[in-house]
């Protein structure tokens, strides 16, 4: 039987997330003799035509040839994944969303006309259907071939949606918030890093986006009884999954009382 | 007459989207354009308003194999302007995450990327099947050099740890010491390595560069040091912008490097080799006679060769600052905000990467300025192809394009960095 063809495509991002494949050093050869890798630009010369069985999608969708592009991605692949923050949730870039655009390209290039750019910077399920959604700035690796393993076997991946509070208490970290008085975003991010900062004596920034079903206002009043001011709040969830519904709304709530 | 194009649309194995466009008209070059087509993200922008000490973790975020070097410099340039100096256990630990990711990043570049051009294979998943062994070898260094990177840093990818002033926590010396086997295997593999990569056989091309590097009294440049160049040019990152300026051109989203007088430059393996060759570790420097690597190299092709001498050495350096490690206490030293402007450079496994911001007393930027590597070599990757295709138009398109591309992967571009920074088209009409 022939082996699923894999495509990874990229749109605006870092590059990260597709990083991840190359760095799962110990599987990366096993993964390249259970599907073809057709078409990744990063790691080969080579590119086989569509369509593919499987493709993962790094980075978020901020031109108008990348917004025509994701449309020929879709119809080439029978699954689609969307791989990291940018993809999911339109990524740090997504900033520009509560900017002038013009003005930042302004700022950042001398010759404004030779930028064709979008006014936003949005997740490709924003564009397309998406089969699964892989959250993480950058997401980890574990997961990634979890998901691309349940592809393989035709099962739903095994990616929690509980909160990073589950991975602190299960990884035995004392509570940052508590014990010292830290500002985190633990309770309403998605779990997946392995509670990482905590683990640093840092309040967890937000990486995997909203948790299921996260309670952004309780938290947010226990952030301000320790002290942070609303416009360190409004930054603190303008970031790397800004724009996710839930985060999203928090910070212009935030904002609009400011 | 007659007319060739070279169209490469999409530019593989490097970091990113790019492209390269040549038009000949019979022997003479009349277009050639290395494209950079990756969308722009603004960090520059939207980091106005961030507060000065989150400017580490969303600057990491410009490039996924090089967060370290983003996160040094911008880390240096808050440093400078609050005016903290940290401890020489801190600036140790920065060592040892900076080889870390030198070791990730270069065995990437050399094994995955560079390599199957020299071997005339499409990647190192085609590679595998006929050189198992080797592949094997280059994936378990990389592994190593991510190790250390996640062992200090808290992950590979965006790491954790750093902060501005030092860190978040410093690892024990058992962490550390437990790094010390496969760091020992590495260091013989990467020795390895510097035999295989010199068995290569590299196309001819000899360039008069001007090399452009950072150069510290007491170390081979990473974490911390002054600008350099091969000219004389000896200043501190303050003085940077007086000697160095971007331009941007209607064909490439990343910006393009000159010095103040026009020339293009030369930042990378190469140039910090070159002018740092006296600082080489002793089995660096061993490994490099062995190489019959004499200062200045200057055939691009064989930066392959360098990469693989500063493996050797981000191996030997990662196990003396182990051997004498001692944990920073406290981990970082307090930075209060100070308002002005900081200058911060570090030498990404790319090369030179620039930082400037201006603060405001209560720590919000109100400006910032970053200078990739690749955006600095763009000027020289495009000459050196331009001499490198008239100097073989014999080829047929095939092979004409395919060493134009390894041209261009002799720099490791890493395209997602430079853009605010590539797609090959060959025209021979």
């Amino acid at each position: 039987m022939a082996k699923p063809k894999l495509a990874v495509w990229k749109f605006a991002s870092c590059d990260g997330c597709q990083l991840s494949l190359l760095d799962a050093e110990d599987e990366l050869l096993a993964v390249a003799g259970a599907i073809e890798i057709a078409n990744f630009p990063e790691a080969s010369r080579e590119v086989l035509p569509g369509p593919y069985q499987l493709s993962l999608v790094e980075g978020s969708i901020t031109t108008p040839h990348d917004a025509e592009r994701i449309q020929q991605v879709r119809l080439e692949s029978e699954v689609l994944i969307t791989i990291g923050a940018c993809a999911t949730a339109g990524g740090i870039q997504a900033l520009r969303n509560w900017a002038d655009v013009t003005e930042f390209t302004r700022s950042v290039y001398a010759t404004p006309a030779y930028i064709h750019t979008l006014d936003t910077s949005t997740a490709i399920a924003d564009h397309v259907k998406v089969d699964f959604e892989l959250r993480g700035c950058p997401i980890s690796k574990e997961q990634l071939l979890e998901v691309v393993n349940a592809f393989l076997f035709g099962r739903r991946p095994a990616i929690p949606e509980y909160s990073v509070c589950v991975e602190c208490k299960r990884r035995g970290t004392t509570c940052v918030m508590v014990a010292d008085g830290t500002p985190c975003l633990g309770p309403v991010t998605q779990a997946g890093c392995g509670a990482l900062c905590p683990a640093y004596n840092r309040g967890c920034y937000g990486c995997f986006g909203p948790a299921e079903s996260a309670n952004l206002d309780p938290l947010l009043t226990e952030w301000r009884r320790l002290g942070v001011d609303d416009p360190t709040i409004v930054r603190a969830l303008r970031t790397y999954n800004a724009y996710a519904p839930e985060f999203r709304g928090a910070s212009e709530n935030v904002e609009a009382s400011i | 007459m007659t007319k060739r194009t070279i169209d490469v649309n999409y530019l593989a194995r490097v970091e990113g989207e790019g492209s390269l466009y040549v038009k000949l008209d019979g022997d003479t070059i009349s277009e050639l354009e290395f494209g950079i087509f990756e969308p722009p993200r603004f960090f520059e922008a939207f980091l106005q308003g961030r507060d000065f000490t989150e400017v580490p973790d969303i600057t990491s975020r410009i490039c996924g194999i090089c967060p370290i070097g983003y996160q040094t410099s911008s880390i240096n340039a808050m440093e400078d302007v609050c005016g903290v100096t940290v401890t020489p256990e801190i600036d140790a630990l920065r060592r040892l995450i900076y080889c870390g990711e030198w070791i990730e990043s270069h065995v990437l570049h050399l094994f995955l990327l560079h390599a199957p051009d020299f071997l005339g294979y499409q990647s190192a998943i085609h590679l595998a099947k006929d050189f198992p062994d080797e592949v094997q070898m280059g994936l378990r260094m990389k592994k190593i050099g991510n190790t250390v990177v996640q062992v200090v840093g808290g992950r590979e990818i965006h790491p954790i740890n750093m902060k501005v002033g030092g860190f978040f926590r410093a690892p024990t010396r058992r962490e550390l010491r437990a790094l010390v086997p496969e760091l020992e295997w590495g260091l013989d593999a990467a020795l390895r390595t510097v035999n295989l990569v010199t068995g290569f056989t590299f196309p001819d091309l000899d360039r008069n560069y001007l090399f452009v590097s950072m150069r510290h009294e007491d170390e081979y440049p990473m974490a911390r040091g002054r600008v350099v160049s091969s000219a004389g040019l000896d200043i501190t990152a303050h003085e940077y912008e007086a000697h160095f300026s971007e331009s941007h051109v209607e064909r490439s989203n990343a910006l393009h490097s000159l010095t103040s007088d026009g020339l293009a430059y030369h930042v990378g393996p190469m140039a910090r080799f070159n002018l740092n060759t006296d600082l080489l570790t002793p089995q660096a420097a061993a490994a490099a006679i062995r190489a019959n690597l004499v200062p200045p190299i200057t055939n691009p092709f064989r930066s392959i060769i360098v990469r693989a001498i500063e493996i050797v050495l981000a191996f030997e350096e990662a196990l003396r600052i182990i051997a004498e490690y001692d944990p920073p206490e406290p981990p970082a030293v307090e930075v209060p905000p100070v308002a002005g402007t900081g200058f911060g450079v570090s030498e990404a496994p790319r090369g030179l990467l620039f930082h400037r911001y201006q603060i405001d007393g209560k720590g919000i930027i109100e400006e910032a300025k970053i200078v990739p590597p690749t955006s600095q070599n763009q000027p020289t990757i495009e000459a050196d192809l331009h001499d490198f295709i008239s100097a073989n138009l014999a080829l047929s398109d095939e092979d004409l394009t395919w060493q134009c591309e390894q041209a261009i992967r002799n720099y490791d571009p890493c395209i997602s960095c430079a853009t605010h920074f590539l797609d090959l088209r060959l025209d021979r009409g």
